[in-house]
Order: C-alpha cells, then sequence, then structure tokens
C-alpha cells in the first residue's frame, strides 16, 4: 500500500538559489548583453520581460568524451533501401544522423538564451549606481513608524503574553504567599522526625503533629499555579523613523534649437534617470522643469511628450528651481538633486546670470549633473565647467552623442563612491 | 471473470480515486509478483516539476549554479512549448518517492502509478546493478547529509571556493565509479562516524605520501624505481580524494560526495533500454489487467493506449522526428519478444533461445531484469525477429574514409553482428573515452600522467577535453599531462598548464627525438 503526499502546496522556487547562482556566476556575461541591448532598443520598454543572451562556451560544463574521427558503427531503424555492403555518401554535419546528442542542454548553439524578469534587468541596469550625499534629514511631517519592543506590561492582548515572564511572576508569587507556611512545615517535620527518633512521644503527640501537617500542606497547595496577576505582556511602542526624502528635478531644454533628435536623447536620459530613481527610492519625489526662454514646471507626461519652441534663457529654469525649492522643499527636511539636459545653447547674455544663481544654488543641492547632447563645448558648458574643478563631488557634467552613451554616462554620474 | 464497476468515469482525478487505482494496481501487481519498495507518492505541480528535473530528480540535492542553468533551460523549454514536461520521475530510494504532475488526467495519474510505483520502483529492487551500486535505504539521508556539508562548507570556506571545487568534481563525475570493483554499501550512520575519522587520518596519510627524506638503509638507486600509483586508477575521483596532496580534509569530504552521487546515479546510466523497457511493460500489462476485471471504462482504455503508443513509438532514422533509438519502444518490444518467446515460440525462437522457449514467462523475464545491464540484455536477447519488425542496420562511420557503409541489415548473415553492434551502443565502456592515472611523478616536478586508452581509434573531443584538464590539474595541484595511446602509439597529447610555445627550430629537433 502507497501513501499518496500531496506536495503542490510546497514552496516551488527550489531551484531560485541555483537560478541565482548561475546569474552570479555569468554576471559579467549578461552585463554585457544587456548594454548590448540597450544601444538598439528605446529605454521605455522595460515593462516587460527581457532576454539575455551569453555565450554558452561561458556555461558549458566541460567533460572528456569522444571527438570526431575514428571508426564508430551505429544502429538505425527503418531500413528501407539498404543492403550490406552500401555504401553512402556522408551526410553533412559529420557522423550519421544522430545529431541530438549535442543540442540536449542547449548547447550545439551558439548561445544560451533565456529571459530576466523586469525586476532582475532593472537590478542589474543600476547596480553599483546611488545618489551621491544623501543624508538623513529628522523630519516634521513624519508618518513613518516602527513598533519597538519596550519591556514588559501587565496589560495587554493574548498574543503578546510573554511565557517566560509571566511564569517567572507567577513562580515569585508562589514562593512569596507560601515561604511563612514552608518553614513551619519544615520545623513541624523536624520536630516530629526528633520525636520519633528519641522515641519519648506517644501516639496522640505524633497524631497532633501530622494533622498539623497535613493542614499546612493543604494550605501551600492551595496558593494558585498561575494567576491572572501574574501575567506579563510584551509591550511594543511605535517611534517615529527618520527617513531620507530626496528631490530629484529633471530641468530640460525644450527650445528651438533642441532638435527632434536632441530631445528624444533627453527623454531616454530622463526616463532611465527616472526609473532609477524610481527604483532605489522610494520617497524620492520628481520635479519636472522644463524651459525655453521661460520655464514652467509641468507633469510627467507633459515633459516627455509635447512640443515647443522658442529661444534659450537658462537662467530662467534656474530660478524656477530655487523658487520651488524655497516653497516646497525645506533643505532641513530634503535631500535635493537637479538633472539637466540641454544642448548647451544659451543666450549670451544669460551666462552670467546663470552662474550667480547656479553659485547660489549649489550649496543647498546634494548633487548637480548635467549632460549636453552635442559633442563638443557649447556656451554651457563653458559656463559650468568651473563648477566642476570647484565642486568635485557636487557637479557633475558630461557630453551625449548617441542613444548608446546615454547609459554609460548615467553611470558615470551616478556611480558608487567609494565609502 | 465477474466484471465490477470501474472506479471512475470522468477525468479528474481526486485523492480518494487515486488511492483505489494505486489499490488496484498494487493488487494486480502482487498477482504478478512484483516485488517493490514501499511506495511514496507525492502530486507536485509543474513548476516543482522543472524544479526537479533541475535537480536530476533528487528530491534534495546541495546548490550549484549547473542546476540553475539546467532549470532555466527547462522553463525556457517548457513556456516556449518546445518541450512537454515529464508526467512522472522516480527515484531509487526505499521508499521509493514518485513524483506525478498534477495536471495529468486521471487516465495518466493511473498510467504513471503503473508506470513508476510498480514497474520503475520493482526494476530499482530487482537489478543487480542497483542492488550493487546503490543503498535506497540511505540515499535520502546521505542527500541531506551532503547539502548540509556543502552549505557548511560554503559559510566556512566561500561560496566560490567551493563552487569552483564542485565544477571539477562535475567534470570528472563519470570517472568516479570503480567499474570492476564492488562497493560495500554502507548506512547513514556509519557515512557519518567515518568522515570525522576519515579527515584526520586522510591528511596524515598524504603528508606520509609526501615525505621526501630517504631512509638510511635504503639503496640509493632504488628511490624513484617503483612507479606510484602502483597499479594504473580508474576511479579518478577516488585517487584525487585520497592522493592529491594540496586537498584541505574538507575537499576531499566533497569530491567524495560528488563520487558518492556519480556511482549512485552509475546503474540508471547503464539500464536506461531495460529499465524503461520494464516498467513499460508493465504498465500495459497492469492495466489491461485492470480492464479485464472491468475496474476501468474503454474510455479509459483509449486514452491510455494513445498514450501508451506515442511513449513506445519509434520514428524511422529518415524522419525528420528521429533522434536516436527510443529505449522506451527498444525495451518495451525486447519485454513484449522475451514473453512471446516462452509462451508461443516458433522454431526460429527455438533455434535463437532454446533456454527461454517453453519457459514461465514471469519467471524467464524477471531474470532477465534482474541479471543483466543494457548491453548484455540486448546481446543475450534481440531477436532475429525484433531485428526484422524494426528493420534495424548497421553504418560505420569511418573517419579514413570518404563514405559511410552499411556493414549489416535484418537478414541471416546480420542478426548477430547487429546484436553485437547495437550492444555495444550502450557499452559506457565504449561510449566514454577510457581514461586512468598512470603515474604520479612523486620524487620528481609531481607531474601527473594520465593515459587515454582509444578504442577504434576514436579520438578525445580536445576542447572540452582541455577545460577538463584544466579542472584535474585544480585538483592535483601540479602539472598534469594526458596521453591518447592507441594500442601504445601516442596519437594526442593534452596539458595543463599549456606547454610553452617552442621555436621552430626547437620544434624540429623534438620531433627528431620523438621519432
Amino acid at each position: 500500500m502507497g501513501y499518496l503526499i500531496d506536495r503542490r502546496q510546497n514552496s516551488k522556487n527550489k531551484s531560485a538559489v541555483n537560478r541565482q547562482r548561475f546569474m552570479h556566476r555569468h554576471h559579467q556575461e549578461i552585463r554585457r548583453s544587456l548594454t548590448e541591448k540597450l544601444k538598439t532598443r528605446s529605454i521605455t520598454d522595460t515593462d516587460t520581460s527581457e532576454t539575455v543572451k551569453i555565450p554558452t562556451k561561458k556555461t558549458a560544463e566541460p567533460t572528456f568524451h569522444h571527438g570526431r574521427g575514428g571508426q564508430v558503427e551505429k544502429i538505425y531503424p527503418g531500413n528501407q533501401e539498404f543492403d550490406a555492403g552500401d555504401q553512402i555518401a556522408r551526410p553533412e554535419g559529420g557522423q550519421g544522423g544522430g545529431g541530438k546528442q549535442a543540442s540536449d542542454q542547449g548547447e550545439g548553439q551558439d548561445e544560451f538564451a533565456f529571459e530576466i524578469s523586469q525586476q532582475e534587468f532593472l537590478d542589474l541596469l543600476f547596480e553599483d549606481l546611488e545618489l551621491p550625499n544623501l543624508t538623513r534629514k529628522t523630519l516634521a511631517h513624519n508618518d513613518e513608524f516602527k513598533r519597538v519592543r519596550a519591556g514588559f506590561s501587565t496589560s495587554g492582548s493574548p498574543a503578546n503574553v510573554s511565557i517566560i515572564r509571566t511564569m517567572r511572576a507567577a513562580s515569585a508569587r508562589r514562593i512569596a504567599l507560601s515561604a511563612g507556611k514552608r518553614s513551619e512545615l519544615r520545623a513541624l517535620l523536624k520536630e516530629r522526625d526528633l520525636l520519633e527518633q528519641e522515641g519519648l512521644a506517644d501516639d496522640d503527640t505524633l497524631h497532633e503533629l501530622d494533622e498539623k501537617i497535613i493542614a499546612l500542606r493543604e494550605r501551600i497547595n492551595r496558593v494558585p499555579f498561575i494567576d491572572d496577576f501574574d501575567l506579563r505582556y510584551h509591550q511594543t511602542i511605535r517611534q517615529p523613523v527618520p527617513r531620507s526624502k530626496a528631490v530629484m528635478f529633471c530641468v530640460m531644454d525644450v527650445s528651438g534649437s533642441m532638435d527632434q533628435s536632441d530631445k528624444d536623447l533627453s527623454k531616454r536620459f530622463f526616463i532611465l534617470l527616472y526609473l532609477f530613481l524610481n527604483r532605489h527610492y522610494e520617497h524620492t519625489e520628481v520635479v519636472f522643469v522644463r524651459h525655453h526662454t521661460k520655464a514652467a514646471e509641468v507633469d510627467e507626461q507633459e515633459f516627455f511628450y509635447s512640443r515647443e519652441t522658442g529661444g534659450t534663457v537658462v537662467s530662467s529654469a534656474l530660478n524656477l528651481v530655487q523658487e520651488i525649492i524655497t516653497e516646497r522643499f525645506p533643505l532641513n527636511e530634503w535631500n535635493v538633486y537637479v538633472a539637466q539636459a540641454s544642448d548647451g545653447d544659451n543666450w549670451p547674455d544669460d551666462g552670467h546670470k546663470c552662474e550667480k544663481l547656479l553659485t547660489g544654488l549649489l550649496p543647498q543641492l546634494q548633487y548637480y549633473a548635467y549632460v549636453e547632447i552635442s559633442n563638443q563645448d557649447k556656451p554651457l558648458w563653458q559656463t559650468y565647467a568651473p563648477y566642476q574643478q570647484q565642486h568635485p563631488s557636487l557637479f557633475a557634467m558630461q557630453h551625449i552623442t548617441g542613444p548608446e552613451d546615454i547609459y554609460p554616462v548615467l553611470r558615470d554620474l551616478f556611480k558608487k563612491q567609494a565609502a | 471473470m465477474k466484471k465490477q464497476q470501474p472506479i471512475s468515469t470522468d477525468s479528474d482525478w481526486n485523492f480518494p480515486l487515486l488511492e483505489q487505482y494505486e489499490a488496484a494496481i498494487s493488487k494486480a501487481a502482487a498477482a504478478h509478483g512484483l516485488d517493490t519498495f514501499p511506495n511514496q507518492i507525492e502530486l507536485i505541480s509543474s513548476e516543482q516539476m522543472m524544479d526537479a528535473y533541475a535537480s536530476v530528480g533528487l528530491p534534495i540535492y546541495y546548490h550549484h549554479w549547473s542546476f540553475g542553468k539546467r532549470f532555466i533551460h527547462t522553463e525556457q523549454a517548457y513556456r516556449r512549448g518546445q518541450m512537454g514536461l515529464a508526467y512522472e520521475l522516480v527515484i531509487n530510494s526505499s521508499p521509493c518517492i514518485a513524483y506525478l504532475q498534477e495536471e495529468n488526467t486521471l487516465t495518466m495519474q493511473a498510467l504513471v502509478i503503473a508506470h513508476a510505483c510498480f514497474g520503475h520502483n520493482s526494476f530499482f529492487k530487482g537489478n543487480y546493478l542497483f542492488k550493487t551500486w546503490t543503498d535506497p535505504e540511505s540515499i535520502v539521508d546521505y542527500l541531506v547529509f551532503a547539502r548540509d556539508y556543502i552549505s557548511k562548507c560554503e559559510a566556512r570556506y566561500g561560496e566560490e571556493e567551493v563552487e569552483s571545487l564542485l565544477d571539477a568534481c562535475h567534470a570528472l563525475m563519470n570517472y568516479g565509479v570503480d567499474r570492476y570493483q564492488r562497493p560495500h554499501p554502507i548506512s547513514m550512520a556509519e557515512e557519518k562516524a567515518r568522515q570525522t575519522q576519515r579527515e584526520e587520518s586522510l591528511q596524515q596519510q598524504v603528508n606520509d605520501l609526501w615525505r621526501t627524506i630517504p631512509t638510511k638503509d635504503q639503496p640509493e638507486e632504488n628511490l624513484g624505481e617503483e612507479p606510484y600509483p602502483a597499479e594504473p586508477q580508474e576511479n579518478l575521483l577516488y585517487f584525487f580524494e585520497k592522493d592529491a596532496p594540496l586537498l584541505a580534509p574538507w575537499q576531499r569530504e566533497i569530491i567524495r560526495i560528488v563520487r558518492k552521487m556519480g556511482q549512485y546515479l552509475y546503474p540508471q546510466r547503464q539500464t536506461q533500454v531495460m529499465n524503461e523497457g520494464w516498467a513499460c511493460f508493465w504498465h500495459y500489462q497492469l492495466l489491461h489487467d485492470l480492464y479485464e476485471q472491468g475496474l476501468v471504462s474503454d474510455g479509459f482504455m483509449i486514452e491510455f493506449l494513445q498514450s501508451h503508443t506515442n511513449v513506445v513509438f519509434q520514428p524511422a532514422f529518415d524522419s525528420p522526428m528521429f533522434s536516436g533509438i527510443n529505449p522506451y519502444a527498444l525495451g518495451f518490444a525486447m519485454m513484449c519478444d522475451i514473453r512471446q518467446i516462452c509462451e508461443s515460440p516458433d522454431d526460429e525462437d527455438r533455434y535463437w533461445f532454446p533456454d527461454l522457449v517453453d519457459t514461465p514467462w514471469r519467471e524467464s523475464l524477471h531474470f532477465a531484469m534482474a541479471n543483466f545491464k543494457d548491453e548484455s540484455f540486448i546481446q543475450q536477447y534481440l531477436s532475429p525477429r525484433l531485428i526484422r519488425k524494426m528493420r534495424l542496420f548497421g553504418v560505420m562511420d569511418d573517419a579514413s574514409k570518404n563514405y559511410l557503409e552499411v556493414t549489416s541489415i535484418h537478414n541471416d548473415q546480420g542478426y548477430q553482428h547487429i546484436r553485437d553492434a547495437l550492444a555495444g551502443m550502450y557499452n559506457l565502456g565504449n561510449n566514454e573515452p577510457n581514461i586512468q592515472v598512470v603515474n604520479a611523478n612523486i620524487r620528481g616536478d609531481r607531474t601527473l600522467t594520465l593515459v587515454h586508452r582509444m578504442f577504434n581509434n576514436r579520438p578525445l573531443d580536445a576542447n572540452s577535453g582541455n577545460d577538463v584538464m584544466r579542472y584535474i590539474q585544480r585538483l592535483w595541484g601540479f602539472d598534469v599531462n594526458l596521453e591518447s595511446r592507441q594500442d601504445d602509439k601516442l596519437i594526442q597529447t593534452l596539458q595543463w598548464p599549456p606547454a610553452v610555445e617552442i621555436k621552430p627550430e626547437l620544434d624540429m629537433a623534438a620531433v627528431a627525438i620523438v621519432i
């Protein structure tokens, strides 16, 4: 008679560890494969899982086996036309027709392709990246608490009963309530022993003693083993959690000098950035500011998808950023980051204004990242260049010329700083 | 026989129904005298089946990236619909654990219960290879021990260290078996007790082996004369476990674990045709028994026969579906054939199988199951009738010729040859390169020399071979050489680390010396 066991409720991820090890081992190749992919496809399709290809050679498990050559005789089924001694032209691909053995492990193909989930994709994409200079700031409006143990109390819900403490209290109470009687009992027992040993006592005295002893024992036993009074409960209290809040300003030039491909590049950069922020910091707010001659705060949809033209005055955007910070993001609460994308053009007179604004702005910021979509140093680059030298940990700038640059530049701007 | 009500007429399974089927099949099996381990039938989901695939069907296994690779591969293939999952998996343990997939219909569940829980199970219990090489009582305990030990090592010495050792061991897993020496199965308790002791004493022995200070009374010229090891060693993992000089005790223990696993899986690799054939024969027989008793309906039988036919279908060599000889088809046909030879032999059978004709078929079949492996089973029992039925023919692929030659077909001249050649295809000794340790230069630079004795001039795959040599070097700790020899003539040499480039003029000189 056999036993039937329903295992369907058992965890189904028994291979998760092994899969993880596989990913870990081939980390380099997987990263390479992803970087290749990012060059050719739009970054916005990250909603779906991703196919990763790594060279089969890297995943091979070598064994000693025969190579081609020598004499090999094989038996095949289904003979129709052959007779012993027939000679057959060697088919393409070498030995016989049974080429199946070579590929049953996915080998025999050049690449081992498999899918990773979106989560894993993003993990790999943003590995080793972080928002620099993030500091914990205490918050006035704190709505996040964690529960911490805070000793024991005599009241609480049954689920929180501390058995050890309760039993300890019960034990203490029993000892306290019965101590006097116990010493009395000990004295009586001793007395009885003495009397008995010396043989002095008559039966009545002994009997009397025995009754006393029994009565005492009963009284001791009447002390309850456990009482409401003994119950102890774990006590927890709510403690506010200091939290790191960050706000990210995305500043983009949408002026006429930015052509469609430039805008597209900046969009890609910001989308990537947005994914990165969304993932790493749950409490990150993003403010979208776009500008031509005038700057405006817009929502995400409009920021990425609406079209505008006009001249370029960068200071307008910086001004707006400053205003918004003052208005809504007190510096004692927020870590402030600014990322700016532009083609580098600026109104000639605007340079000084920008310098002034930026000098005022920088001390308030954790980080300022600027990407210029051009391959040469445009006016804005020249305006900003001194800042990079003065504040290397605060200010970073990079050129982007094509979609393939975006990911490396992002990595460069936000790479984890050595602790 | 009195016809009974069918157990079910529905196709959805539930536990009470499975229990009834199991009981009915068990009764039918007992009537045929099938001797089985107790059954433990576990219902699992398709994801769990993929997990089981990844770890060669074992319920517990240590962690290694290669199992992750296998899992990813299975998952991909399954999701894309390139492959279906097995209906069941069964492992050789006592109790015999069989996994049934939840997506099977009731008919399929009954089929796999008959196939795995009675067919394979009785094969595991009866076949001499399984009896000799495996200890079904203790395998699950051993797997637990192995997993815990390896994860302890990972915690202590680092995952990467352990992983690189396992990589090397896995490459040599098929070379961790004593083919000619029979092992003693030992119990779990003994195993554990021995392990600690082994760690200490092993290290001492090794140190002793490498003691190079000569004793005074030994004549000087005798030094370096005796070869080490005294005899060639075919069990490479065993050799490294015992004799590799630089390994730490925990590394030796891990080699041992992989070696034990290789040994446990060794009989399975040698009895594919027989094992599947036996299981197919019995599920066919047992379900027909149930049908005769009226316990299953006509609809059930139709569905069963359809699956059965798919399983034992052998496409011809020129069919696009052909992927080698189907062990289910060959095994099932041979088992049925043996029964036919016993029960209703013709003159040809009397000539070819004088010992078999007119014997009770159950005993004869049981004898065949118990005392053979694929190679000898085919050698002994492949009948001319079956060769004709399957239209088997032999093809010789000789690399020195630019054509293939048909060696024999299903006629009087060919039967014996086809039998031999087919048996040869299942001979692990022919299929795996024969590689042995012949010399460790223990008094010199400690170079290890292995010899590959070539069979039919078949060379070693050098690409993969080189990678394995790197692993061997990792285990041995010093230079390693592998010489491929055909009849003592040196054909091919692999070494790790690779030889330094020799300048052309020197090269010529070296050639001259070799000549």
